[in-house]
């Protein structure tokens, strides 16, 4: 035993390995707790809406106050309605801001539209909505479903752009070489190729952004306003999920707050559903990256 | 006739090499006077060189001689990185500074360093792809342009089964030669190669090293390469640069055995760099 080379690892106390033990127990200390707020928020919509999730819901129209029953669908659609205006505006000025300063940004233009980006993501949701009201609901006279995609869009773009310039910003200057050696055009060149190859990153900050905006309140209040009829016109005042939930949960009855609640958990799995949707529609074809 | 006999070698001295070769050879491509610079730093002190039809041109120095940049001045590039160039290059007489750099491009290919296939395109689409976003060929085309090429790189065989499969799920080697087949499917006159073997290994080197020599039938060919030992085995001419200066030209055979200059002897013995 004593001939052979045999490695003991030492048994002695060593404060580099207390160290070590420590800072990887407040590693794992935070990441738990981090997790804990999304589990509770999980659990808790779960436990409180589940109970009142029925068929109903997604296939009815708000009963009046007294009735009993009744569901959401016109909220539902007027969600998903809502994102499809918000994103229609919102994601094409986005990404092209988002490539503009990625690929042409080193000037004091590109600078200042950087340092604009970032201040418009720091601005309350509340305020997007005021720029809304005051660009569409004045002018047009009615609050409106167009007023509410307008002021979601508002909040988008700081995100969409932001994490396209980092995406595209990701591609290695190899690939739009050897895409401008083939004779391959500029612009060609930046959508074929570098677009592409930076385009799952996009697609995670395009899902960010929706699902920022899926959950907004407080810029629908005055802008698409909320209905109790079902609306899909862009023209008119729409219904939302998140309007509901406010409206319901303040409401003084228990009928309406269980609903705020299954309102809540709707709203969730809805965005959860989109993400995965979208992951899979765009999943790369190559396990590579 | 004393005088003439006197006369004689300081001409050659102070015209260097490139000029005796003109003669019998067609140039494709013309360098006169250029100058490279990256921003205030000059990188190319006027280099004048001919590069001839179906020949094998290696560019040999130490790194940071100028000779990527060089290269990169023969196809436009230099200026994508952001550089600037002074001088005249033609292609075929035709001024390529005074052509559209995209067309210019589609005749002069280029082979990178590293091997760089597009991450998102199968192999298949990473022959085409040059093809579709330039339109130069219908779509009954394609197919058989991208075989012609993979044969042409001597990469058909090992993946002709699976040209759907990943571009950079292939070796290194065989990404270096799609890369090589991606620039050959555009069907240029002339292709550039930026130190294409020196990612790999020696097996996938002498493989390249192949392909060059028969590529030479039907291209001219620019090689960029620190390896002196490939510079002598693929080359027709060799050039030597050292500091951004051009020394010397000459039959790659001349070059490795008699240099003319001392300093593209010092640098083949192994002197310095």
């Amino acid at each position: 035993m004593s001939t052979e080379a045999t490695y003991t690892p030492s048994l002695k106390f060593s404060w580099r390995k207390l160290w070590n033990r420590v800072m990887l127990g407040l590693c794992l200390a935070s990441a738990l707790a981090a997790l804990v707020p999304l589990l509770l928020i999980f659990f808790y919509t779960i436990s409180k809406g589940a109970g009142y999730l029925n068929l109903d819901f997604f296939l009815e129209m708000p009963k009046p106050v007294g009735e009993e029953g009744g569901g959401m669908a016109n909220a539902i659609v007027g969600t998903i309605i809502l994102i499809a205006t918000g994103s229609s505006i919102g994601l094409p000025v986005g990404i092209l801001t988002g490539v503009y300063l990625a690929e042409f940004g080193n000037n004091k233009f590109a600078n200042l539209v950087r340092f604009m980006t970032d201040v418009l993501s720091g601005v309350p949701s509340i305020v997007a909505g005021v720029v809304a009201y005051t660009l569409v609901v004045i002018p047009m006279k009615h609050f409106s479903a167009l007023a509410g995609g307008v002021a979601m869009a508002i909040l988008m773009i700081p995100t969409v752009t932001r994490t396209t310039e980092e995406m595209v910003r990701l591609v290695p200057d190899s690939f739009r070489e050897a895409g401008l050696a083939l004779g391959i055009p500029r612009w060609k060149t930046t959508i074929q190729i570098v677009l592409r190859t930076a385009f799952r990153g996009i697609v995670t900050g395009v899902l960010l952004a929706i699902a920022r905006i899926a959950g907004e309140t407080a810029p629908l209040l005055f802008t698409a306003l909320g209905n109790r009829f079902w609306s899909t016109d862009l023209d008119q005042p729409i219904a939302s999920l998140t309007v509901f939930i406010y409206d319901y949960a303040k409401a003084p009855f228990e009928d309406w707050n269980n609903q705020a609640w299954t309102a809540a958990l709707v709203l969730i799995v809805l965005i959860s559903l989109l993400s995965f949707a979208v992951r899979f529609v765009t999943r790369s074809r190559y396990n590579n990256r | 006739m004393q005088e003439t006999l006197i006369e004689e070698p300081r001409t050659q001295i102070q015209k260097p090499t490139v000029r005796p070769m003109t003669e019998q050879l067609s140039a494709k491509m013309i360098a006169r006077n250029v100058n490279a610079f990256f921003g205030k730093l000059q990188a190319l002190y006027d280099i004048n060189m001919d590069i001839h039809s179906n020949r094998v041109l290696a560019i040999i120095g130490p790194s940071g001689c100028g000779k990527s940049t060089f290269l990169r001045c023969l196809n436009r590039m230099h200026e994508v990185a952001g550089g600037l160039m002074t001088g005249s290059v033609t292609l075929d007489g035709r001024d390529i500074y005074e052509t559209d750099a995209v067309l210019i491009r589609k005749r002069i290919g280029m082979v990178f360093q590293k091997p760089n296939p597009f991450p998102t395109m199968s192999i298949y689409d990473n022959v085409a792809v040059g093809l579709r976003l330039n339109g130069i060929a219908s779509k009954k085309e394609i197919p058989e342009i991208v075989e012609r090429s993979l044969k042409q790189a001597a990469l058909w065989d090992e993946v002709k089964d699976k040209l759907d499969k990943s571009g950079v799920s292939l070796s290194g080697g065989q990404q270096q030669r799609l890369c090589i087949a991606r620039t050959l499917a555009v069907h240029p006159e002339v292709i550039l190669m930026d130190e294409p073997a020196s990612a790999l290994d020696p097996i996938a080197t002498a493989k390249i090293e192949e392909l060059i020599y028969e590529l030479k039938k039907d291209y001219t060919i620019v090689i960029v390469t620190h390896n002196m030992q490939q510079a002598a085995r693929v080359s027709d001419t060799t050039s030597f640069f050292y500091l951004g200066k051009l020394i010397e030209t000459g039959e790659t055979k001349t070059i490795f055995t008699s240099p003319s200059k001392k300093q593209t002897e010092d640098y083949i013995t192994g002197r310095f760099g």
